[in-house]
């Protein structure tokens, strides 16, 4: 097998087999601690507040939000796009990366693709209060009915009907296979009968044979085939939302590609900081190291510079095209009412993301905490700024008028942290938070047990 | 199955190096049960390769080709509506959709296919003989009927071939 000189471990420590999946399953078995019931308590009372604010707008009417005749699309929308690109990491880092055999993937993929599938429910959130009849969501999807109607395929909202579901159920499908193998781990070092019952039902009675696990092989690579281009098309058609319209500041083909990396971008940054503070919380910090932490600021360098080329290629074609609503569109972004929100975008996505190139802060993990904050205030601004900008000075200078939330809206976007992080907590508890089966399989190749002394000099890890 | 045979391996290069010499003896291996997929353990096996792609692509093409269909029937038969003029077929605007139902065919067809095919699914039970299979332990389960060693033979062809801990049992499945 062929063993780098030059890469540093993967896996830190002398950890042998058994020791990662104990390591892996400590937080499973062990008693949850206060700090875990503070969080669990805090993020679903956000979220409890949440939906009863959902549940006043939708009985009290859309006039409780800030949005108006002008600006239509308020923070309901930037939230949505804001959370599904939040959700472009995780499958992007086990599919992409798997197809790309980068093996430090396998000890944050599955932390990752739990991420996407919780913000792409926090996403699917928005569109279907904004439905505003909640009980008739179904109406979007096209079934036979007595009206003999069936819903428009050519329109862009469609199709992210399509796309976002489409992800959803793929990237848990994705998730689960993946997870069978490890419920199989923990079901046989559960004493408790009950727990070994429950977890023998979730793991599908696995039992690790050799042509299980050859199948199981070639399904993963076959499946990230094809959630690799599903997750490129589905911020694709998101941005097809705006980019298919006629208005100056959303009519631009740049959007595909922009959007894409925009929300790859986003998702790391919320890779990096919620694994982390999860690294310390669940001493995993052998797992992910700050090699791993190193790999995902090289991810989000190039990202980033791909969104400031694309913010930058905009403004230089709406001045290029000559047409004047367009120039003052982007004018307006850059020195109008929100020149505030443009600025807050430009500073934490285009300027903060560079610092990365000194390898001192790429391996900084404080440094690399406070900065993906930055960078996920940076893209929800981009897409509030994308949003109500173009929005809120149209054709008719007569109707021009701001935006403001109201605590109703501020209080949906609190409530969907709440779900997200409601979910996240009880995830922890009860799956692995790292693929025990997937680092495992990489162990021989790339952990410090098997590859003995340090080849390359390491500091010791700052915390 | 009757009688088995097993013994353990704790590392997986060993693994491999025993399959390859039981498979050099010519003695049947029922299974090989490991905590992780060890490659090349399918080619020392010699298992052919999985029909799973095939599935997909099946399932791929269904999906792909009924939304596709089905969006064009809707738009030229089922209520035909004018868009400012457009035409009725406009394929390019099909496309987005075609590609996702083509996607979630293949992927859940794929998935579906490996949990019947592996007769895995919620409630199996797993016939698990020793319960660090899933921890660090690798397995090579021989069975007596499909060779024609005795058990004791069998034994002491897994112990030549380096495994520890090797038992015998009565299988009832």
């Amino acid at each position: 097998m062929h063993v780098s000189p030059v890469r540093e471990p993967l896996i830190n420590g002398e950890k042998s087999y058994s020791d990662i999946t104990n390591d892996v399953m400590a937080p499973i078995k062990a008693k949850p601690g206060k700090l875990w019931f503070a969080g669990l308590t805090i993020s679903s009372i956000l979220m409890l507040v949440g939906f009863a604010m959902i549940g006043y707008t939708i009985w009290f009417g859309i006039g409780t939000w800030g949005v108006n005749r002008t600006i239509g699309w308020g923070w309901s929308i930037t939230n949505f796009v804001w959370w599904v690109g939040i959700g472009h990491a995780g499958t992007f880092i086990s599919a992409i990366l798997l197809l790309f055999r980068q093996k430090w993937r396998t000890s944050i993929n599955r932390a990752a693709e739990a991420m996407t599938i919780f913000a792409v429910m926090c996403a699917g959130l928005f569109p279907l209060i904004h439905m505003g009849r909640l009980p008739l969501g179904f109406f979007i999807f096209p079934y036979p009915n007595t009206r003999e109607l069936w819903v428009n395929f050519n329109s862009p909202l469609l199709w992210d009907v399509f796309a976002i579901s489409t992800y959803l159920l793929v990237s848990l499908l994705f998730w689960y296979m993946g997870l069978i193998p490890d419920l199989g781990t923990i079901r046989d070092r559960m004493k408790t009968l009950w727990k070994k019952k429950v977890y023998n039902f979730l793991s599908f009675g696995w039992q690790g044979s050799a042509r299980h696990w050859q199948r199981h092989e070639s399904m993963s690579l076959i499946l990230a085939g094809l959630a690799a281009p599903l997750v490129l098309s589905v911020h694709t058609i998101v941005s097809f939302d705006f980019a298919t319209s006629v208005i100056p500041g959303w009519h631009t083909t740049i959007f595909p590609p922009y959007f894409v990396s925009g929300a790859v971008f986003s998702g790391f940054a919320m890779v990096l900081t919620l694994m982390i503070v999860t690294r310390r919380a669940l001493n995993l910090q052998q797992y992910i190291t700050v090699g791993h932490v190193e790999s995902m600021n090289k991810v989000i360098i190039a990202t980033g510079s791909i969104v400031g080329i694309a913010y930058i290629t905009e403004l230089f074609m709406a001045w290029y095209s000559g047409v004047e609503y367009e120039r003052y569109a982007f004018m307006n972004r850059a020195l109008g009412p929100y020149a505030w929100a443009y600025w807050i975008m430009m500073t934490c996505n285009v300027i903060s993301p560079q610092l990365l190139w000194i390898k001192k802060l790429r391996r900084n993990l404080t440094f690399t905490f406070i900065l993906s904050i930055f960078i996920n205030i940076g893209m929800w601004f981009e897409r509030f700024v994308i949003v109500v900008t173009s929005l809120h000075r149209d054709y008719l200078p007569s109707s021009w008028s701001m935006y403001k939330p109201t605590f109703v809206e501020v209080a949906i976007y609190l409530g969907t942290f709440g779900l997200f992080f409601t979910l996240f907590f009880i995830f922890i508890r009860v799956f692995p938070v790292i693929a025990i089966a997937e680092v495992k399989s990489v162990a021989r190749s790339s952990a410090r047990k098997f590859l003995g002394k340090p080849t390359q000099k390491q500091k010791p890890e700052k915390q | 199955m009757g009688a088995i045979v097993y013994g353990h391996f704790t590392d997986e290069l060993d693994l491999l190096n025993a399959v390859k010499e039981l498979k050099n003896k010519k003695i049947h291996i029922a299974d090989v049960r490991t905590p992780f997929p060890v490659h090349g353990l399918d080619t020392a096996l010699k298992y052919p390769r999985s029909h799973l792609p095939k599935i997909a692509f099946a399932a791929g093409l269904i999906g792909g080709s009924l939304g596709l269909l089905f969006q064009i029937w809707v738009f030229t038969k089922g209520w035909p509506l004018n868009f400012g003029g457009k035409p009725y077929l406009s394929i390019p605007s099909f496309i987005p959709v075609t590609f996702e139902l083509t996607v979630l065919f293949a992927a859940f067809a794929m998935g579906i296919a490996f949990l019947l095919r592996s007769n895995l699914g919620p409630g199996k039970i797993p016939n698990i003989l020793d319960d660090d299979v899933t921890n660090d332990h690798f397995q090579v389960i021989l069975a007596a009927k499909n060779n024609n060693l005795s058990e004791i033979e069998l034994a002491e062809a897994l112990e030549a071939a380096g495994a520890i801990d090797v038992k015998q049992v009565n299988a009832t499945t």
